[in-house]
């Protein structure tokens, strides 16, 4: 009886496409099946250097001495887009304060964060440990490449750099 | 087994006689087969391959969805207020719903045109028409936002509109209603109608670079009803065509008064010639009173302007502008196909279709192959101007779009169908039904030089038992069918909002790359911008108080403030920080007699809010913003007027002294 069934709902299934009278050329689209890209874990990317993150930036040059009027540049761009945050001194506010952070990274390293934010937070282990503690992630705020050089220059004004 | 063969046997049979008898498609599933779903799918993730920019009728908004999946991507708040996203509630967009009459917080949009460069659509803007208080208004599809919304003075009902000549030099309004003009006094026997109403068609000029328009003339012609329009291109650019009806120029009970003659007409318009007048000084200068409002991107702010004064050109005394083409019973759609030859008028309760030719119109003027006059404009003979009938198409033809492979395909409303027809030899190609009574259609490009004629989407006015039932009212459907074959074929159905009139459809290549992704904050020059939570302060004039307030991911600057008092009305000035794309922030306060606002990375928006008793007034982002959106919250706290609370505010540092418990 159950077979009869199926039997049954072939005919009729048969002279419903019949009946349609459309065009049944094949599609010409196959429905899109490409893998979700797998994120490199970056203990199992041998190529990944943790202390230059993932970015542009491989070698910034910082010369010993402060350059002012970059720093200055440096604050302007913090007062618009980084202070609602981050503070000057050591407190977390939403993010961590800034005091000493150019001790705790290396230049490349926070400027491919400030500039390629979403994808060191998905790959880089130190960024995702300030994730874990913050909550927030962190709004690409959109620095040029000039502005995030600025940007560092600042923090590096900020951890007593003359 | 035996058993079981002979119960198969009936069994299919019956399954086939069933089938059989649903032949003639009546309800949902007969008329698909068994591909559509893989040719409407778009995987998750993917994008769709076209926009479909669908009006949204009585709610004056325009919706946008992707095809062929049938996704609604967004609904663009124009004519009507949108509390969702502070449309016509923010400071900042209330001007844009101001008219002559003042504020209008309603319309009815109905058409749509893409912005085309030599005949073919250029991704850059997307024009709409008011249908009720006469207005066209220009979306930017960098921004998917309302720029611009002109008044069409003279007018009422614009109907005819808001269609566009093929280098987007124009754009044109034709009145649905005549009217009296709006210098004369009005207030006459509404049975006066064929002596004191007038019908006006407006050619509004758009700035080649920035858009912006301007009416540039109008040309006053017979008190009869504009219908729909289409321009010339090709060898029939600098013309413009209009089908009107009404004719019997009726006064009441249309229905039957305005459908007593034969034919009604199709209005060529030599614009070329129109402007020539225009340079010549031909044109009255004419006292009106209509608004045109602007928003910027750059200082997030729009304004309205009154301007009180419009050309006319009369179509009566200067001769070659205008002339008369009859057109069975009361035309509705009027179509060009894309070599500019055809003309194809669509009576609503005509049995047949008309084509007419160019060279033909051409040639009878040439010629004076003229029936008579009608008002003063020169009719033209109807076998002079036709190419030929489509004979026996369907009942009820309303709008013609074309695939630019020498067919057309017209809607039927009363025999609910699509029908393909050859323009040349005018022979039916193929039929297929809609569910149900379809009112109009759009082909990607499909009133264009190059229509990309992939696919046709039907927009119909009855949905009844397509959907599951939600109460006496259900969606509208619309409808798609792969036209890549020779046959159509039905391959999804969507709901839509409102009620979709035109709708145009375009390749998402020639817009997605130039979306715009976050304001940025060093252009905002709006007055009450925060650059950056250090500058974010509070400002009283009088009972006025300026709240410039900075939000990001995830507080607001200034969260808690003091020394509000009865009788001030506070300014929200919020600027959202953020730079990034996809992160607006929201703003809702208790007790606001007005909207929310949803303020756009970059962008800084204005809420007033007018407290309405003491105490404590909570404030909060509304929009879903990060892991501790539910912390991005303020108070703000409300004295008596005359009360000594001093104006303070801050965040972070408001907080209970030492030696304050809880259990105080």
């Amino acid at each position: 009886m159950k077979r009869t069934f199926v039997y049954a709902m072939f005919a009729l299934t048969t002279a419903l496409i019949a009946c349609g009278g459309g065009n049944s050329a094949g599609t010409d689209k196959t429905p899109a099946a490409e893998p979700a890209k797998e994120e490199a874990k970056s203990g199992e990317n041998p190529s990944y250097d943790p202390k230059r993150g993932e970015g542009k930036f491989t070698h910034v040059d910082v010369p010993p001495a402060l350059n002012a009027a970059m720093a200055e540049n440096g604050n302007k761009t913090y007062k618009l887009k980084c202070e609602s945050c981050h503070k000057l001194t050591e407190e977390k506010l939403v993010g961590p304060g800034w005091k000493n952070v150019t001790q705790r990274h290396a230049p490349e390293w926070i400027m491919n964060f400030v500039t390629n934010t979403d994808e060191m937070l998905n790959k880089d282990p130190a960024a995702q440990a300030q994730l874990e503690i913050c909550l927030v992630r962190m709004p690409n705020q959109n620095l040029s490449d000039d502005e995030a050089r600025a940007v560092y220059e600042f923090m590096r004004k900020n951890d007593g750099v003359k | 087994m035996h058993y079981s063969t002979k119960s198969l046997l009936v069994a299919s049979s019956a399954a086939l006689l069933l089938s059989a008898t649903s032949c003639k498609p009546k309800n949902a599933a007969t008329a698909v087969s068994a591909d559509a779903a893989s040719k409407a799918y778009v995987a998750p993730g993917k994008y769709d391959e076209f926009y479909n920019f669908v009006s949204g009728g009585f709610s004056g908004q325009l919706s946008v969805y992707g095809l062929p999946s049938g996704r609604l991507l967004r609904v663009i708040p124009v004519f009507s207020v949108d509390p969702e996203k502070g449309w016509g509630y923010s400071e900042e967009t209330k001007p844009m719903l101001n008219t002559s009459h003042g504020t209008v917080p309603w319309d009815d949009l109905h058409h749509t045109e893409l912005s085309q460069t030599n005949g073919e659509i250029d991704g850059r803007w997307i024009f709409v028409n008011a249908n009720n208080t006469p207005r066209i208004a220009r979306v930017d599809l960098k921004t998917f936002r309302t720029s611009e919304i002109i008044e069409i003075p003279n007018s009422a009902g614009n109907h005819s509109s808001p269609f566009i000549t093929d280098n987007t030099e124009y754009v044109v309004a034709g009145t649905r209603f005549s009217v009296p003009p709006d210098d004369v006094n009005g207030d006459v026997p509404i049975n006066s109608y064929k002596k004191n109403f007038k019908g006006y068609i407006s050619f509004i000029g758009v700035d080649k670079t920035s858009g912006k328009m301007d009416v540039s003339f109008q040309i006053e012609c017979p008190g009869i009803n504009f219908d729909l329009s289409h321009s010339g291109k090709n060898k029939s650019s600098g013309w413009f065509f209009f089908s009107c009806y009404n004719t019997e120029q009726a006064n009441t009970l249309l229905e039957v008064n305005a459908s007593q003659r034969d034919k009604d007409f199709i209005m060529a318009v030599n614009w070329k010639k129109a402007e020539e007048y225009l340079k010549a000084g031909k044109g009255k200068k004419v006292p009106v009173k209509y608004a045109h409002n602007t928003y910027d991107d750059k200082t997030h702010t729009s304004s309205s302007e009154i301007k009180n004064e419009v050309t006319v050109l009369n179509a009566k005394e200067l001769k070659d502008i205008c002339y008369f083409i009859p057109c069975p019973k009361s035309p509705h759609g009027c179509d060009v196909d894309p070599t500019g030859e055809y003309i194809v008028g669509s009576g609503k309760l005509a049995a047949l279709i008309p084509v007419f030719s160019f060279d033909k119109i051409q040639n009878a003027i040439a010629n004076k192959q003229f029936a008579g006059e009608y008002d003063g404009i020169p009719v033209i003979k109807y076998e002079a101007a036709l190419h030929g009938e489509v004979q026996k198409p369907g009942l009820g033809p309303l709008h013609t779009e074309f695939d630019g492979k020498g067919n057309a395909i017209t809607s039927f409303f009363v025999s609910s169908e699509l029908v393909k027809w050859n323009i040349k030899d005018l022979k039916v190609l193929d039929r297929a039904p809609t569910y149900y009574s379809v009112g109009h259609l759009c082909i990607p490009g499909g009133d264009t030089k190059k229509p990309n004629a992939k696919y046709v989407i039907a927009y119909n006015k009855i949905t009844k038992d397509r959907y599951l039932p939600t109460g006496p009212e259900l969606a509208q459907s619309a409808q798609l069918y792969d036209i890549s074959g020779d046959k159509m074929q039905l391959i999804l159905d969507f709901p839509t909002i409102g009620e979709p009139h035109y709708a145009q459809a375009v390749s998402a290549d020639l817009i997605k790359n130039n979306s715009v992704k976050f304001f940025k904050l060093e252009e905002n020059s709006n007055p009450y911008v925060s650059k950056g939570e250090s500058t974010a302060k509070i400002v009283r004039e009088g009972n006025k108080v300026h709240v410039y307030m900075t939000c990001i991911r995830s507080h607001f600057t200034p969260d808690n403030i003091e020394g509000i008092k009865m009788g001030d009305e506070v300014y929200f000035h919020v600027t959202n920080l953020e730079q990034d794309w996809d992160i607006p922030h929201g703003f809702g306060i208790k007790g606001a007699n007005n909207g929310e606002l949803l303020i756009m990375p970059g962008e800084t928006q204005t809420l007033k809010w007018v407290p309405d008793r003491v105490g404590m007034s909570p404030f909060y982002c509304t929009d879903f913003c990060s892991a501790l959106h539910q912390e991005m919250q303020g108070y703000i706290r409300v004295s008596p007027a005359g009360s000594n609370v001093p104006l303070t505010y801050s965040t972070g540092k408001n907080l209970p002294p030492a030696d304050s418990t809880s259990g105080k």
